[in-house]
């Protein structure tokens, strides 16, 4: 049909309205599709590409230690959680020891790193439902992180900090003392959340009950991470197949059992308490050591297939490497948390409004160069 | 009254006297109306500047950071530094926009809020317009608004701008109801619509707090129906920019955009100074019944003074939720006014009128 035609129809039709590549509140280069029945909506197709590098394929072309640098350019704010993936995964293949220090450095830097991604979204998602106050709170506390990650490895957005065998660097000498302050200080924060955020009534009513997802689909789904284990789904990745020092340390994994936007934001909260206790039982007890491995300057991984996972602030990473005994890998698949939780949002956001869909993609916590990589 | 002193008919009488002294009735009162026009251009002009910048400065302090700094003294040249570019900017129109009402639309909304104005006290002797419907005038001129917000969102062509246009359209209507109502509890109290006896009968001391407790209501249901409908935040549902990118104005660059943005915080001054004539007595100074002395003091005030600090009090209260409240969800937003605000308004005035029937008041 023409346009002319179209315009003349007596018909009805759908009303169409393309939401992204720009637009603010998708986080990125992220297009949906949305069919609108007035304010409702009836069917939301997300489009990928638009920020796709090709990362799997370069991996084939690089080296082992050039891999790592890949991946925190996919989910930039959990760049140390990607870098430890792929370098537990090389570590795996080679079949090395890792120092208690290094292991237990890594999940001091994991923890912090989970830390300020959910200060991130914390922010990101006030200003998302229109309270822009929020967003600067976030981004204050998250400040000190950042503060911390520039004195350790040099960088303030893509940190690479672990390389295959260890870290590039040790600690700096005041790392203990700014951790601390900065848990002190935190610790004193986060209930500011609760009282801008959580305790607001119009807050309460945008979330409760809106984009509920079931067990069952965030099983099949495979939406992992928070927003999974905000439908009741034990899917730590920590506590299922614990990796680095995660098996001597105490925590919980939080879980609820509604599935609403709600449960998805109060799971992120507690996670912050416990990722905060987590670093507090760390941070006195670095055992001395090496803080690396000595590793070939040519890592050449036998005929093997690897998989290893970790646990993102967006959820389960996995990294396959398929090598064929060369110095890059003949294969390199990851298994990002954000494409998985993505697949869930038709399911979540039909029959809600406009504003409901802002309000799940923000508690689905998507980054978009993690989706397409 | 002490306050007397600060009689602006004197300087106005003058004027007319000394206007009268060189030409003839007519060309007196085109003259007159010119000035009134020019003054109030400036005003509308130096409103704009004064309120974005409160703004501005309001909710950095909120954010815990400094707002602009570095124009003029601590930034207070940067709206003017805004202005100047938006004058400079390239008025874009879209291919498919309706041109004439795509250039109609923010005259609309700026004509509404520049009528609105008009009838706004603002010192004793001090009113463009002393209509004896005054309050009937201002609720119907403020609603010619919305025709402007639908014109833009239906010429832009754009799908974003429509949704905001229809949102704004049935936000607006609906919480008309409310303003109304609140400010209808006022006048079941003082038995007229004109402002300047609304005024005059708050010699003794202001509605809110002789009002009881409906009067409280009524006022705190003004500022939620009041914030609604000037499209602020939480209500800035036609504009919404994480969901519909910028709403009806989305397609506006230029002055043409400046225009709803300066119409937009002009009509959150008219609603602040409607507020603060209907309940916290407009520029009538701080009086308490029998206490002589303290009432004379006040008196010494110059009552513009007392206008404006009224107004920009509310118009803070105005920021600071603006700057702390998450946005609603546009079927809560109605939900909120036709199922909560408008029985409790209805049930409010019967009340009002029970108090004023039985001469409960003080």
């Amino acid at each position: 049909m023409s346009v002319k035609e179209v315009q003349n129809s007596k018909e009805s039709q759908e009303y169409f309205v393309n939401m992204g590549p720009q637009h603010p509140s998708t986080h990125g280069v992220l297009r949906l599709l949305l069919t609108l029945d007035g304010e409702t909506i009836t069917n939301v197709e997300p489009h990928l590409g638009y920020i796709h590098r090709s990362i799997e394929k370069m991996c084939e072309r690089d080296s082992y230690q050039q891999i790592v640098h890949l991946t925190d350019r996919m989910d930039y704010l959990s760049c140390h959680m990607n870098n430890e993936a792929v370098c537990l995964a090389v570590e795996k293949g080679l079949e090395m020891e890792i120092p208690e220090r290094v292991k237990v450095i890594r999940t001091i830097i994991s923890e912090l790193t989970r830390l300020s991604s959910h200060q991130l979204w914390w922010g990101v998602m006030g200003m998302d439902l229109g309270a822009i106050t929020s967003f600067l709170y976030g981004f204050r506390d998250r400040e000190m992180i950042t503060d911390i990650f520039e004195e350790t490895c040099g960088a303030r957005l893509t940190m690479n900090y672990n390389i295959p065998g260890g870290l590039m660097f040790d600690i700096p000498s005041n790392f203990q003392t700014k951790v601390k302050e900065f848990i002190i200080h935190f610790r004193k924060k986060l209930p500011e959340y609760d009282q801008l955020m959580t305790n607001n009534i119009i807050f309460r009513n945008r979330t409760e009950g809106v984009g509920i997802l079931t067990k069952e689909d965030a099983i099949s789904y495979g939406v992992t991470g928070p927003s999974g284990r905000a439908s009741g789904w034990n899917n730590d990745i920590r506590k299922i197949k614990p990796y680095s020092a995660y098996d001597r340390v105490e925590f919980k994994e939080i879980t609820y059992t509604k599935g609403d936007s709600f449960a998805r934001y109060k799971v992120r909260i507690d996670e912050m308490w416990e990722s905060m206790n987590i670093i507090e039982q760390l941070i006195d007890n670095i055992p001395e050591g090496n803080y690396k491995e000595k590793t070939r300057v040519v890592i050449k991984l036998p005929k093997t297939e690897i998989y290893q996972s970790v646990e993102t602030a967006r959820g389960e990473l996995g990294v396959y490497i398929n090598s064929d005994g060369k110095k890059s890998p003949y294969r390199v698949k990851f298994r990002s948390p954000g494409l998985s939780n993505l697949n869930a949002l038709n399911s979540m956001a039909k029959g809600g409004k406009i504003a409901d869909l802002v309000t799940i993609m923000s508690t689905i916590d998507l980054v978009i160069p993690d989706i397409d990589r | 009254m002490k306050f007397d002193i600060y009689d602006f008919s004197v300087l106005t009488s003058s004027i007319h006297e000394l206007l009268r002294s060189v030409m003839g009735e007519t060309s007196v009162m085109i003259t007159e109306m010119v000035i009134v026009g020019i003054v109030f251009l400036t005003l509308f002009s130096v409103l704009g500047l004064v309120l974005i910048y409160i703004e501005r400065k309001v909710c950095a302090f909120f954010q815990q950071r400094l707002g602009p700094m570095r124009v003029g003294f601590w930034g207070t040249a940067q709206t003017v530094a805004d202005a100047i570019k938006l004058l400079l900017k390239e008025p874009l129109m879209t291919k498919s926009a309706d041109k004439f009402l795509f250039n109609l639309a923010p005259f609309i909304i700026i004509i509404s809020s520049f009528m609105a104005i008009a009838a706004v006290p603002f010192a004793l002797g001090l009113q463009a317009l002393d209509l004896n419907i005054g309050v009937f005038y201002v609720t119907a001129i403020s609603s010619i608004g919305v025709a402007g917000i639908l014109i833009a969102g239906w010429a832009s062509n754009n799908k974003y701008s429509l949704i905001g246009a229809i949102r704004s359209g049935a936000q607006i209507v609906s919480y008309e109801l409310s303003v109304g109502l609140s400010i209808l509890t006022i006048v079941v109290l003082t038995g007229s619509l004109q402002f300047s006896e609304i005024i005059e009968s708050q010699r003794d001391g202001w509605w809110i707090f002789r009002g009881h407790i409906p009067a409280f209501i009524a006022f705190v249901i003004f500022l939620i129906a009041g914030t609604a409908e000037t499209n602020r935040g939480p209500f800035d549902l036609a504009e919404a920019e994480s969901e519909l990118t910028a709403g009806f104005h989305t397609e506006y660059s230029g002055m043409k955009f400046a225009f709803f943005f300066l119409a937009e915080f002009v009509n959150m001054f008219i609603i602040s100074a409607i507020g603060a004539t209907m309940f916290l007595g407009g520029w009538m100074p701080l009086h308490f019944g029998e206490l002589t002395s303290f009432n004379e003091i006040m008196d010494f005030i110059p009552p513009l003074f007392w206008f404006l600090g009224k107004t920009f009090f509310i118009i803070f209260i105005m920021m600071w939720f603006k700057w702390t409240f998450p946005r609603l969800r546009i079927d809560q937003l109605l939900t909120l006014e036709w199922k909560y605000l408008l029985p409790i308004n209805l049930i409010n005035i019967l009340i009002m009128a029970f108090i004023v029937l039985m001469g409960w008041h003080f």
